[in-house]
């Protein structure tokens, strides 16, 4: 049985927005993290699902460089929570706001 | 199973592979040198820009792609190449004092921005959507790490936070309507996009769902209104020479990408993209401009300048014609060199901390260091548009491939949006010359190197304001592979 | 179509019930005492130390990051593995080159003195 390539779409859709949401109104920012990474990989199974529908693997291998990225990405950013934790003790993003207009 | 190995010419990615041997060499040296005998760093990474810039001009007409399609080689590449190696020079030259007084040992600084430029090279080049996305990420993620160098300064960790989650995020979207594109066509490859949507894929929903994405994921990368947010944040919180790069780095680089997309593959459904962008650019023109006015701190300034500078491409891109592509390219050199200009002299006035960031802290600097407050008028000359800057030309370019391109109404709210930021560039030169002093300056050191690099500036700005002919005429030669337009 | 994953379903409901009925039976039925060694997380084995939502070391983050960068970069051998022999030599540059340039990053990461624990 093939699973239709609008499944993956849409499956794909719904888990980009509920990252994005979270994003938007989450407030610590390991969690902000890990919604991001979650929109990735619903970026990650879109294109796993085009490759698999074209028979092409060109999909397949821009999983692997999001991957890479991905994880590039987390490791600045965890670097910069902890020095963040050092300086002021919270992760909290409502109290970084020492820049105003 | 066999597989055929594409041919390749090592010498076509040459600027690529200069940059990334001297960058490694660097953090190698880095690594392995005691500290305090590292002084000479900055001077090696010129070194392997000038090599770069040199390689990068005996290339010049070749034209083609490599590595199995993906890489252009062409002058619009090579044209961008130069103006990153320029803009990373220039900005080297600004920061090497500037770091030394701060701290002592921030030497990944040199290997970060050497990274960040192949990161630049990657995206003007890229034929394919990987490259471009792997670019874009080489590019941030050194960036990132820029933003937050002064890690005890809380300002510089937040302004790194941020910027690293709205780019994350941004990269997101990007990656999204990459993935919708390729869905709606079935290739990464930019010839093949193009040639699926001339083959008349052109209404298909996915497309166009993905073309919307990638306006949003580049919107975020050039700080186009309503996705500004972060820049005036992040551009005060960084380290000031970082915030040079970054104003005129980024942007550009995002922009290359963004033009060689949207000449390339998009021109055959202009009509689904025109009047976004002409929504796009003119909120952001006019929003940049108002906002900076209020602004009193000459960091945010200037951040808000640059979101008002990025309206103006944008102008160009909705324009769509030969004239417009070269406008953009022209308007791109002449920002890099006027913003790196200003942001010198802040960099000369603010010392070590940061100390002098306020604008009326520039009351009477004409008095005190009259060659500073010349070239810092030069510059706000050229920001606002005044003849006969750079800037000037540039805008003039700009307005008329609107114009030739029908878009009157777009060139009437841009010449409007001119006219409103003299009133904000002007107050500095006014200040400058005809208020006495509030605070005491103290002694502006200044080294050879950013004096150089001020009269480099400065010298730029007058000369292609004077005689655009040349640098059109390059341009123009680059522009020639949009056969579209 | 979808007749053919019945089992499946049977078989889900009839794990979750046993799962479910042996708990609930066992907390029916069960005789409870408490005491202080028996509510421990260990009941017999070691004696914790402390809570376990304690701040832990930087140090240990680092190694984390460190890991998770250098472990990322192995995805791309697998490939290389898949088509090794058609590669021939010309993958094993290329891949000496990639790996080269995370050795470059290794040595970076030494010489700075992010691995010594001390």
């Amino acid at each position: 049985m093939v699973v239709p390539l609008i499944y993956y779409i849409a499956l794909s859709s719904a888990l980009f927005a509920i990252g994005v949401i979270g994003v938007l109104i989450r407030r610590n920012a390991i969690i902000i993290f890990m919604c991001i990474e979650m929109m990735l990989n619903a970026v990650n199974l879109s294109l796993v699902g085009f490759a698999d529908h074209y028979q092409a693997i060109d999909g397949q291998m821009f999983v692997f460089f999001v991957m890479t990225v991905a994880a590039a990405e987390v490791a600045v950013g965890l670097a910069l929570i902890v020095a963040i934790f050092r300086n002021k003790a919270t992760v909290n993003v409502d109290e970084l706001n020492l820049m105003k207009w | 199973m066999t597989i055929s190995i594409p041919s390749i010419t090592l010498s076509n990615i040459g600027p690529l592979l200069t940059l990334t041997v001297a960058g490694l060499l660097l953090l190698l040296m880095d690594a392995l040198t005691p500290k305090g005998k590292k002084g000479y760093f900055p001077y090696l990474s010129l070194i392997a820009l000038v090599i770069a810039a040199v390689q990068t001009t005996m290339l010049w007409n070749r034209s083609g792609t490599d590595f199995a399609r993906m890489i252009y080689v062409d002058n619009f590449a090579f044209f961008f190449y130069l103006i990153f190696l320029l803009a990373t020079g220039l900005t080297i030259l600004i920061s090497i004092k500037y770091l030394e007084d701060y701290h002592r040992n921030l030497e990944e600084y040199y290997t970060l921005l050497i990274f960040a430029t192949i990161g630049m090279m990657l995206m003007a080049a890229g034929g394919h959507l990987i490259l471009i996305f792997l670019g874009l990420e080489i590019l941030s993620i050194a960036i990132y790490i820029l933003a937050g160098l002064f890690r005890e300064d809380v300002k510089s960790n937040e302004a790194a936070l941020k910027y690293l989650i709205l780019g994350a995020f941004s990269s997101a979207f990007l990656l999204f309507g990459m993935a919708m594109l390729y869905g709606a066509t079935g290739s990464l490859f930019l010839d093949d996009l193009a040639q699926a949507i001339k083959a008349g894929v052109g209404t298909n929903p996915l497309l166009l769902f993905g073309m919307g994405l990638l306006i949003v994921g580049f919107g975020f990368k050039v700080s186009s209104v309503p996705f500004h947010m972060w820049t005036p944040d992040v551009y005060e919180g960084a380290p000031t020479s970082v915030t040079a790069f970054m104003s005129v780095g980024t942007k550009a680089a995002a922009f290359a990408a963004l033009v060689r997309i949207f000449f390339l593959v998009f021109p055959e459904i202009k009509m689904e993209w025109n009047m976004l962008l002409w929504g796009l650019a003119v909120a952001t023109m006019t929003l940049g401009n108002v906002v900076a006015i209020a602004q009193t701190n000459i960091k945010r300034m200037l951040a808000y300048s640059s979101i008002a500078h990025a309206g103006y491409l944008l102008v160009a891109l909705v324009a769509a014609n030969q004239l417009g592509a070269i406008s953009f390219l022209y308007y791109l050199v002449a920002y890099t060199l006027m913003n790196l200009g200003a942001f010198a002299i802040v960099i000369l006035v603010a010392r070590k901390k940061d100390d002098y960031i306020n604008i009326y802290d520039y009351c009477g600097l004409g008095f005190q260091y009259p060659a500073l407050a010349a070239a810092m008028s030069v510059f706000m000359f050229a920001l606002a548009g005044i003849p006969p800057t750079a800037g000037f030309v540039g805008k003039f370019y700009v307005f008329s491939a609107a114009v030739e391109a029908g878009y009157i109404w777009l060139a009437i709210i841009g010449v409007m949006n001119s006219l409103i930021s003299v009133f904000y560039y002007l107050r500095i030169t006014v200040l400058m010359y005809m208020r006495p002093a509030e605070a005491d300056l103290g002694p502006v050191t200044m080294t050879p190197a950013i004096s150089s690099a001020v009269l480099v500036t400065a010298a730029g700005v007058l000369a292609i304001g004077v005689f655009p002919g040349p640098l059109y005429e390059l341009a123009l030669n680059s522009v020639k592979i949009f056969v579209g337009l | 179509m979808l007749i053919s994953y019945l089992p499946i379903l049977v078989y889900l409901i009839i794990s979750i019930g046993l799962a479910v009925l042996i708990v609930a039976l066992s907390e029916a039925l069960g005789k409870k005492t408490h005491t202080a060694v028996k509510d421990l997380p260990y009941e017999c084995g070691m004696v914790p130390i402390s809570d376990a939502r304690h701040r832990y070391a930087v140090k240990f983050y680092v190694i984390t990051m460190f890991f998770l960068v250098f472990d990322i970069e192995a995805i791309f051998l697998y490939p290389w593995g898949v088509i090794f022999k058609p590669l021939g030599l010309f993958g094993l540059i290329e891949m000496g080159v990639f790996i080269l340039i995370l050795m470059v990053g290794l040595a970076y990461v030494w010489g700075k003195g992010a691995l010594e624990w001390e």
